[in-house]
């Protein structure tokens, strides 16, 4: 569904990422973990078009989306979630969510993805007129996924979600991002915390100052030594 | 009851104003640009409007919707022949920038017709109705409606379409606005073309009530309103319309205790007050903080 082949991202001279080539298949849910600063958020925005790459290429679908404008890539069915959440805290729940679906024309296709949005997360449904920034953290991570829900995405990119959140409300949000998956959303996962992230995903990638060092099953990156050694905390 | 009437003066001209302040502020809000050259495009809505009326006979409400027009594609024009190359660029530059853009506009203007002032035809009788013993023109009256009515119409398109949705995103998080499909460029121009409208809209409103305008009539007003905007909190559209009008009203309040000379530095005055003790403005935000 989504191929990466050997890109290079520059910010001015700083070569963030070096020749990274990365996979994910239809209905798999990809993990990308690294340590901070490792590149990961620059692959994200590279595949989002916040950010072009200087060489290499990236297919999605059949069609070759590197360099193109964000708006394009958003229609052709890439959403973000993006590190932080970068929810619109001047406007209420209710517009950031209508602001999901901003290249949307189905009306009818809209209400019902709202109502699925509210489904997976309650809490956006009883605050759906509270301005979004004075949401606590996992509510506003509830919102940033909701949000990027409303684009319809047939991809889902997710930058570290866990970030900053109590290890309960983390459950819960892999719990969602796993239901998102099994409704037939492919999902690439970044993230920091390995352990988790491991723990849903079909298949992983490890990235290191901008390169991949380790690709292949959850599975068998959850019992690599490198990994235990450097991201699972040594268990 | 002269205070009555000085107060009415002290709206219309406050009116003015605030329609200028709006354009700053929202451009302020979307690309962090003070635009210098705002007060020219009201400038080059004052002549549209006087060639209308003047030369080709329109009324009014056709001079001003005019004027608005031309001024919206003015200041996309502006945007994206001047400013958009340097959105990356140093705010001192693109400050530079905008002042170059006014004096371009200025001695343009003077150079195609000269710098001798025009006298607005007078489309209206001057006729004034009494209230509470105080005598308020007409002509107030209809500024004042204008004024109203172009402000619900903004907080109509700000709050409830879909480009003042946009409008709001982008200036919150461009990049997160990106990610929504929002094309941030499209987004500034329309922020340009609405702020430029606005400005146009007020140049006729001038022209109508002042009679008199010149190639270097936008000057003053101009740095008037940035006060205004400042005052109200710059990147606040509910801000400029307060602050537009509390100018106006002091500036009269100035006049009608009979320091008029000081009229136009009351305005610096309060800027440099506003500085001193709060710097974000009436409806200001504190700083907001970014993660
Ligand atoms: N806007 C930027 N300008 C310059 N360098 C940046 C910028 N953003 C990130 N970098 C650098 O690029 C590298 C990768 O950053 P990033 O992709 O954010 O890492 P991660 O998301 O894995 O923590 C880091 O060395 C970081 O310092
Ligand atoms: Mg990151």
């Amino acid at each position: 569904m989504l191929k990466v082949n050997n890109i290079d991202v520059f910010y001015g001279n700083i070569h963030a990422l070096k020749g990274v080539s990365l996979e994910v298949n239809e209905g798999e849910i990809v993990t990308l973990i690294g340590a901070n600063g490792a590149g990961k958020s620059t692959l994200l925005k590279t595949l989002s078009g916040l950010l072009k790459p200087k060489s290499g290429d990236i297919t999605y679908q059949t069609k070759q989306i590197g360099g193109k404008p964000a708006q394009s890539i958003v229609k052709s069915g890439i959403s973000q979630v993006p590190e932080g959440r970068r929810v619109f805290a001047n406007m209420s729940v209710e517009e950031n969510l209508e602001l999901g679906a901003y290249l949307r024309k189905d009306r009818d296709g809209i209400k019902k993805d709202l109502a699925n949005v509210f489904e997976l997360f309650p809490r956006l449904n009883e605050r759906r007129k509270q301005q979004s920034g004075t949401l606590s953290g996992g509510e506003q991570q509830m919102l940033a996924m909701g949000r990027a829900l409303m684009a319809k995405p047939k991809l889902l990119l997710l930058d570290e979600p866990s970030m900053g959140l109590a290890p309960l409300i983390v459950k819960q949000i892999f719990e969602i991002i796993r239901m998102v998956n099994s409704q037939g959303t492919t999902v690439l996962l970044v993230e920091q915390n390995a352990n988790m992230a491991l723990s849903i995903a079909d298949r992983a990638y490890v990235i290191e100052t901008g390169k991949i060092v380790l690709s292949g099953t959850a599975k068998e990156l959850q019992e690599s030594e490198k990994v235990k050694e450097a991201y699972l905390g040594g268990v | 009851m002269e205070w009555l009437q000085q107060l009415v003066n002290g709206i219309s001209l406050g009116s003015i104003y605030a329609l200028i302040a709006l354009g700053y502020t929202m451009v302020y809000g979307i690309i962090k640009l003070i635009n210098f050259a705002h007060g020219d495009v009201f400038m080059l809505g004052a002549f549209i409007g006087f060639f209308a009326i003047a030369r080709w006979d329109m009324g009014f409400f056709p001079a001003l919707l005019l004027a608005m027009l031309l001024c919206a594609i003015i200041g996309v024009i502006i945007e994206r022949v001047a400013y958009k190359r340097l959105r990356n660029a140093t705010r001192i530059a693109a400050l530079i920038t905008a002042i170059g853009v006014s004096l371009l506009i200025e001695y343009t203007v003077i150079f195609f017709r000269g710098a001798t002032p025009e006298a607005y035809p007078q489309i209206m009788a001057e006729t004034s109705i009494n209230f509470l013993g105080a005598n308020i023109s007409t002509k107030s009256l209809l500024i004042l409606m204008v004024t109203i009515v172009l402000m619900l119409l903004l907080q109509f398109i700000v709050h409830k379409t879909k480009i003042g949705k946009a409008m709001r995103a982008v200036s919150h998080d461009a990049d997160a606005a990106r990610l929504m499909g929002i094309n941030v460029d499209n987004t500034i121009s329309a922020t340009f073309a609405i702020g430029s409208a606005l400005a146009g809209a007020a140049g006729v409103i001038f022209g109508f009530y002042y009679t008199r305008i010149d190639p270097l009539m936008g000057i003053l007003p101009g740095l008037k309103a940035f006060v205004a905007a400042v005052l109200g909190g710059i990147g606040s559209i509910p801000g400029a319309m307060v602050g537009g009008l509390v100018l106006g009203v002091v500036e009269s309040i100035v006049n009608a205790v009979g320091y008029s000379l000081w009229r136009d530095a009351a305005a610096f005055v309060i800027l440099i007050f506003i500085l001193i003790v709060k710097p974000s403005g009436i409806f200001g935000k504190n700083v907001r903080e970014k993660v």
